[in-house]
């Protein structure tokens, strides 16, 4: 028996597109104040630049938890729709949140992967992904079912479509290119807490 | 005969009064990475349904969801160990201080008074002087009559000052018969 290194063809299928304008995307299509979690860095920027809706919350460090903030959220407000955006660097410091997601299965929760296979705001070094890992595939492997690479555009509105009607947790994964961020978040962390706690009706 | 049985009635059990303080503070969400000492502790919360307890596979996401969820109106805490706090510096500076959230932790002191963990004593060192330098509110709990006392204070003044809260519980409170 010989070793064949993984190859992911799911992966290699899926088209690459652009960051900000799938996050457009994906903000235009909510309409019920649903929450958006931003990872850290060029996911957050990209969702700053989409309009500064009340209900995002922009994380400003701690690389990583844009998926368990948004599950401490999900788990809070059932009856809100819940968002994690992240990019691949991100979500492979902290894969043990795709088993914890699992696991409370919250049906509002729907994690967003950009993965454009580099860091790409500390200079492009590549990530884990330009060397094969599909999170796609380790998300089902953590035990998210309903985890899927987005073909195209199209099929990138149908997924987040889906994750709107619930029936959740999702993972949705993109390839990203390499274009730059559209904007740069602020960063005053006091207020961007207080306003998402607004935004989400709780006194903040 | 009344001195008799109240001299036979056993004292409330550290775990048990943790359980009613977190309770009286509607602290409902409960978030942690095991521990041997927290063992009686996390039996009884998980035992309750009152509680939501998650077991992430690290401190960092602990303090991720405890975060997120007070953000959405929903009070929770991190129990941990001493080597789990030594993991989640970096989150807490640039998550639970600077966002103002008051995470609560509930830390229980290993590598210390006995402990026969080299990397446990080792890594011990560093609890204090983090929270120091992050200037994070702490008090080692040693005695079982100043538990209720020093948890539900700290709980009320880390949501009043929107700031995070360490509560250290001390072998000396633990590990006593």
């Amino acid at each position: 028996m010989t070793a064949t290194p993984f190859k992911s063809a799911e992966r290699d299928a899926a088209k690459r597109m652009n960051r900000s304008e799938l996050t457009r995307r994906l903000v235009s299509k909510l309409k019920r104040e649903e929450a958006v979690v931003g990872g850290i860095g060029n996911t957050n920027f990209d969702l700053w630049a989409s309009g500064q809706r009340p209900q995002n919350f922009y994380m400003l460090g701690s690389m990583g938890l844009a998926v368990p903030i948004a599950l401490g959220v999900a788990l809070a407000q059932p009856q809100r729709q819940v968002f994690a955006l992240e990019g691949d660097g991100s979500l492979l410091m902290q894969l043990g949140a795709l088993g914890t997601v699992a696991m409370a299965a919250p049906s509002n929760l729907a994690i967003v992967l950009f993965d454009n296979g580099v860091y790409q705001i500390t200079g492009s070094q590549p990530t884990l992904t330009s060397h094969g890992t599909d999170l796609v595939a380790m998300a089902r492997g953590a035990g998210l079912a309903q985890s899927a690479w987005a073909a195209d555009e199209a099929h990138f509105e149908a997924l987040i479509d889906l994750a709107l009607a619930g029936g959740g947790p999702w993972f949705i994964a993109a390839r990203a290119d390499d274009q730059p961020p559209a904007g740069v978040t602020e960063r005053d962390a006091a207020r961007i807490r207080s306003r998402f706690m607004q935004g989400i009706a709780v006194a903040g | 005969m009344a001195l008799e049985s109240a001299a036979h009635t056993p004292p409330e059990a550290w775990d048990e009064i943790v359980v009613r303080v977190l309770k009286a503070n509607a602290v409902r969400l409960i978030t942690y990475v095991p521990d041997k000492v927290l063992a009686p502790l996390i039996r009884r919360l998980h035992a309750d349904d009152y509680f939501t307890v998650l077991c992430p596979a690290r401190e960092e996401e602990a303090v991720g969801i405890v975060a997120g969820a007070y953000m959405a109106g929903l009070r929770g805490i991190v129990l941990m160990q001493t080597s789990g706090f030594a993991s989640i510096p970096t989150v807490l500076a640039s998550l639970a201080v600077p966002y103002q959230i008051p995470l609560l932790m509930l830390i229980s002191e290993r590598g210390t008074l006995g402990d026969h963990q080299l990397g446990q004593a080792i890594v011990c060192r560093l609890l204090r002087p983090v929270l120091e330098s992050l200037g994070i509110e702490h008090h080692a709990i040693t005695r079982l009559d100043e538990l209720e006392f020093i948890v539900g204070r700290m709980i009320q003044q880390a949501y009043a000052t929107q700031a995070p809260a360490a509560m250290i519980l001390s072998p000396l409170l633990t590990n006593r018969r």
